[in-house]
C-alpha cells in the first residue's frame, strides 16, 4: 500500500512536469515562432497604425455611422475579460422584455431599413464577444449608416457584400461579416468616422422629406 | 433546417467513420502490442518515464492492485489541483495577480478535473492564473483521459483474456497504460492539434491581459493566456473545461467553422477508435463494429432531434421578431446547425465543451443533451469511459437475452453469473440514485434554489442538468445556475467523484471477476454479440434503462416547459 502511494506520488510529479509544464511551454514556443500574430490575439490597427482591437473579438458600436453588432451579455457588454451568454431560457420573461426593448430600439434607429428587424440583432451571442453579424443583418443597417455618413447606400451595400466571408468549403458554418473589419473598411473608403451625432439617437429625423 | 445544415452533420459523421479503423488500429498497436512506433526514440523515453515514477519492472496487476493504483493516483491528482489553486497567488505565471481560489471552489475544481468532468463553477479569465490553467488543469486533462483509457483496457482485457494453464488473473499495469496512453496518443495528437488551432487564431501566449482603445474610443481589455495547448487536450481527452467562461463559443478558443469541425472530431476520435481497438482485442472486429453501430444510431437520432428543435423559434423572442431558428446564445459563425451538432456531440461523449449556451436552447433542444447524458455517456462517451460504459450495457443486454432463452448468458464465451450481474447493476443504479437524489434535495432547499437564473420549469431543468452533468462526468451546464456557492460547489464536487469512482470500481471488479473465467465454446444457445440483432438489443437496453429512470423528472422540466412555451407563457 505504501509503495503504491509512493509510486502514485512520483507519477503525479512526473506527469505534471511532462504535460503541465513541458507541453504547454513547447506549444507556446512553437506558436510564437510560427504564428506570432495569431498566437498574440490577431490584433488589428487602423490606418494611423493605432491598435483598435482584435479581429476575433467583438466590440461595442453604438454610433449610427457604424454597423452595430449583436447584443452582448459579457459583463456590461463586450467585456473581453468576462465572456458569457445571457443563459436566459426559452420561457424567460427577462429575455422577452430584453428582446422587445431591443427590437423597438432598432426599429426607432433604423426607420429606413428594409423589412422587419433581423432576429439575430436581438439575440445575444454565446460568448458575448461574437465579432460577426450575418450579411442580412449588416445589409439591414445600410440605410442608417449611409444616411449618417451622407453617402450613397448602394456604395455601402457594395462594401458590405465585399466583406462577406462564406461557408468554409461551402458547407461549414454560416456566411458572416466581421463588424470591426467592416467599420474599418467604411472609415477607409468614406473617410474617417463622421463626428458623433449632436442629437440623441432616439431623436433622429424622419426619413421621408416633407412635401 | 437546410440541406447544408444536414450535410455538416453527415460530413462530420463520415469523417468519424473513416477515422475509426486507423485510430483504433493504432491504439491497439501502442497499448496492446510491443510494436510501438519509433522504438529507438520513444522506447527509452517510455522506460525512463516509468523508472522516474518508480516502476522499474512493469508487473501485471490484479483488479485490486489496478484499482488501488488508479485511486492512489487520483488522490494525488485532487490534492495537486487543489493545492495549485490555493497557492496560485504565490506562484509564477500569474500576470493578472489573481488571488488564491477559495476552498469550496478549489475542491470543486480539483474533483471536477480529476474526474474528467471539467464542470466549471468559475469563469477562467477572472479566476485561474496561467500556472493553474497549465499545471493543474491541462495536467488533469491529460491524466483523467489516460486513466479512463486504462480502465477501459482493463475491462476489455477481463473480457478477452484467456486464462492459461497457470490461470492468469491479471488486467495489465495501470502505470504502463497511463504512461503509454499519454506518450503515444494524447501528447503527440494534442501537440499537432494545438499548433493547428493557433494557425487559425486560437491564442497561445503568457502575456498579461492586453488593453486596446476600440474604434469608438472605449477601453477594451483582451484576456490572454496559453489557450491552444489546453484547447487541444480539452477536446481530445473529452474533458471540456474551457480556458474562458464562454468555452468553445469564445472566439479565442474556437475562432472559425473549421476549428469547430476539428474540435468535434477530436471529441469523438478516441472513443470511436476504441470500439475498433476492442474489436481487435476480441479477435473479431465485428464485435467492435456492433458497439460502434449502436453508438452511431443513438448519435444520429440525437443530432437530428437537436437540429430540428433548434430550428424552431425561441418562444421568448417570438413577440419581438420573426425567427428562422433559435439564435439566443449561439455564435453567428456557427449558426443553428453547427451549434446543435456540437451540443449533441459534446453530451454524447462526456466532453462538456460548449460552442453555444445550452441554457438558452429551446425546451426540446435542451432536452436532447439531458437525454444523451441520462443514457449513461455511452454514445461514444468519454475516452475510455464510453467503452467501459457501453460494455456494461452489453453485459446487461446479454443477460436479458439469456433470460429470454432460459440459458446462463455468456459474453465472449465467459459466463455472466450472479456476481457479474450484481456488479453491473451496481454500476447502473449508482448513476440515477445520485442524480435524482441530489436534484430532489436541491429543488426544495433554499441553498439549491437561490442559485437559479431562470424561474418556472426551466429552473428545475437547471438543477437536473447540473447533477446529471456532474455524475455523468460531462461538465456542460445550463450555465445560468450560479454554482459558485458553498452548497453547489461541495454537492457537485461530491457528485462528480461519485460518478467517476463509484462507477469505475464496479467496472474493475467485474473485469477481475471475468478475467479468470474459462472460455466456453459457442453453442446453438449462444447469443451472438455482433451483428444487427445484438446492436438492436443493445440500443433498446440503453434506451429503456435511461428513459424509464429519468422520464418522470424530464417531464417536469423540459417537456412541460415546451408546452408552456408554445402557449406563450413566460416566468
Amino acid at each position: 500500500m505504501v509503495s503504491t502511494l509512493l509510486v502514485a506520488l512520483r507519477a503525479s510529479v512526473v506527469t505534471l512536469v511532462l504535460t503541465g509544464v513541458l507541453y504547454p511551454l513547447a506549444v507556446t514556443g512553437m506558436a510564437q515562432g510560427l504564428f506570432s500574430r495569431e498566437a498574440n490575439g490577431s490584433l488589428v490597427r487602423d490606418d494611423q497604425g493605432r491598435e483598435v482591437g482584435s479581429a476575433l473579438i467583438g466590440q461595442g458600436f453604438a454610433r449610427p455611422d457604424y454597423f452595430q453588432p449583436r447584443p452582448s451579455a459579457a459583463g456590461q457588454g463586450f467585456d473581453a475579460t468576462a465572456s458569457s451568454g445571457s443563459n436566459l431560457g426559452p420561457t424567460s420573461q427577462k429575455l422577452r422584455e430584453r428582446a422587445v426593448a431591443e427590437a423597438e430600439r432598432l426599429r426607432r434607429e433604423n426607420p429606413g431599413a428594409p423589412g422587419p428587424v433581423p432576429a439575430e440583432l436581438v439575440a445575444a451571442s454565446g460568448s458575448g464577444l461574437d465579432p460577426h453579424v450575418s450579411p442580412e443583418a449588416a445589409l439591414w443597417q445600410v440605410p442608417r449608416v449611409a444616411r449618417a455618413r451622407g453617402v450613397d447606400p448602394a456604395r455601402v451595400s457594395a462594401l458590405v457584400r465585399s466583406q462577406v466571408e462564406g461557408r468554409t468549403f461551402g458547407v461549414l458554418g454560416e456566411p458572416r461579416v466581421n463588424v470591426l473589419t467592416l467599420n474599418l473598411a467604411m472609415d477607409r473608403q468614406f473617410g474617417g468616422a463622421a463626428s458623433p451625432p449632436a442629437t440623441p439617437l432616439g431623436a433622429a429625423q424622419p426619413v421621408s422629406p416633407s412635401p | 433546417m437546410t440541406l447544408i445544415g444536414w450535410s455538416q452533420t453527415l460530413l462530420f459523421f463520415a469523417l468519424v467513420l473513416a477515422l475509426t479503423k486507423p485510430v483504433g488500429a493504432y491504439l491497439f498497436r501502442v497499448l496492446e502490442t510491443d510494436a510501438r512506433p519509433l522504438p529507438r526514440v520513444l522506447g527509452p523515453v517510455e522506460r525512463g518515464l516509468l523508472r522516474l515514477c518508480g516502476v522499474s519492472r512493469e508487473e501485471e496487476q490484479t483488479w485490486g492492485q489496478y484499482t488501488a493504483s488508479l485511486l492512489a493516483f487520483s488522490l494525488f491528482s485532487v490534492l495537486g489541483v487543489y493545492a495549485l489553486q490555493r497557492l496560485q497567488h504565490l506562484l509564477p505565471f500569474n500576470p493578472q495577480g489573481l488571488p488564491a481560489v477559495g476552498p469550496e471552489l478549489a475542491f470543486n475544481t480539483a474533483a471536477s478535473f480529476t474526474a474528467n468532468t471539467n464542470w466549471q463553477s468559475y469563469a477562467g479569465e477572472s479566476t485561474m492564473s496561467y500556472a493553474t490553467q497549465m499545471l493543474g488543469l491541462t495536467w488533469q486533462n491529460f491524466m483523467s483521459a489516460a486513466a479512463g483509457l486504462g480502465v477501459a483496457l482493463a475491462l476489455a482485457r477481463g473480457l478477452t483474456r484467456r486464462p492459461g494453464p497457470e490461470g492468469r488473473k491479471t488486467l495489465g499495469n495501470f502505470w504502463g497504460d497511463l504512461v503509454r496512453a499519454t506518450l503515444y496518443v494524447l501528447l503527440p495528437l494534442s501537440f499537432v492539434a494545438a499548433l493547428f488551432f493557433v494557425s487559425q487564431g486560437v491564442i497561445q501566449n503568457l502575456a498579461p491581459y492586453h488593453g486596446v482603445t476600440t474604434l469608438e474610443g472605449a477601453k477594451q481589455t483582451l484576456a490572454f493566456g496559453p489557450v491552444a495547448s489546453q484547447e487541444a487536450i480539452k477536446m481530445l481527452g473529452t474533458n471540456g473545461g474551457g480556458f474562458f467562461n464562454a468555452n468553445s463559443a469564445h472566439p479565442f478558443e474556437n475562432p472559425t467553422p473549421l476549428t469547430n469541425l476539428v474540435q468535434l472530431l477530436l471529441i469523438f476520435v478516441l472513443p470511436a477508435g476504441l470500439t475498433y481497438t476492442y474489436g481487435k482485442m476480441t479477435g473479431d472486429t465485428k464485435q467492435g463494429w456492433a458497439l460502434f453501430a449502436a453508438m452511431s444510431v443513438l448519435f444520429l437520432v440525437g443530432a437530428a432531434a437537436s437540429y430540428a428543435a433548434e430550428s424552431q423559434a425561441n418562444p421568448a423572442l417570438a413577440v419581438a421578431v420573426a425567427q428562422d431558428g433559435n439564435l439566443e446564445g449561439k455564435e453567428t459563425r456557427f449558426g443553428v446547425a453547427a451549434s446543435s451538432l456540437f451540443a449533441t456531440v459534446t453530451t454524447d461523449a462526456s466532453c462538456g465543451a460548449v460552442n453555444s449556451m445550452h441554457d438558452s436552447f429551446t425546451a426540446l433542444g435542451g432536452l436532447v443533451p439531458l437525454v444523451n447524458m441520462h443514457l449513461g455517456e455511452v454514445i461514444f462517451g468519454g475516452v475510455g469511459a464510453g467503452l467501459y460504459g457501453i460494455l456494461m450495457m452489453a453485459v446487461l443486454a446479454v443477460f436479458i437475452a439469456g433470460l429470454m432463452v432460459g440459458r446462463t448468458p455468456e459474453f465472449l464465451g465467459k459466463k455472466i453469473e450472479a456476481r457479474e450481474m450484481k456488479l453491473a447493476m451496481l454500476y447502473v443504479l449508482i448513476f440515477p440514485l445520485v442524480i435524482l437524489g441530489l436534484s430532489a434535495v436541491s429543488a426544495v432547499i433554499p441553498q439549491g434554489t437561490s442559485s437559479l437564473n431562470n424561474a418556472g420549469p426551466h429552473g428545475l431543468s437547471e438543477i437536473l442538468y447540473a447533477f446529471t452533468s456532474g455524475v455523468a462526468n460531462n461538465g456542460s451546464a445550463f450555465a445560468g445556475l450560479n454554482a459558485n456557492t458553498p452548497f453547489w460547489n461541495v454537492s457537485l464536487g461530491v457528485s462528480m467523484l461519485a460518478g467517476r469512482f463509484l462507477m469505475m470500481v464496479p467496472v474493475l471488479a467485474l473485469a477481475g471477476s471475468l478475467v479468470g473465467k474459462k472460455v466456453v465454446a459457442a453453442g446453438p444457445g449462444t447469443f451472438p454479440t455482433q451483428g444487427v440483432l445484438f446492436t438492436g438489443l443493445l440500443v433498446s437496453v440503453i434506451l429503456i434503462v435511461g428513459a424509464l429512470t429519468f422520464f418522470p423528472a424530464l417531464s417536469l422540466g423540459p417537456i412541460v416547459e415546451h408546452f408552456l412555451g408554445a402557449a406563450g407563457k413566460v416566468y
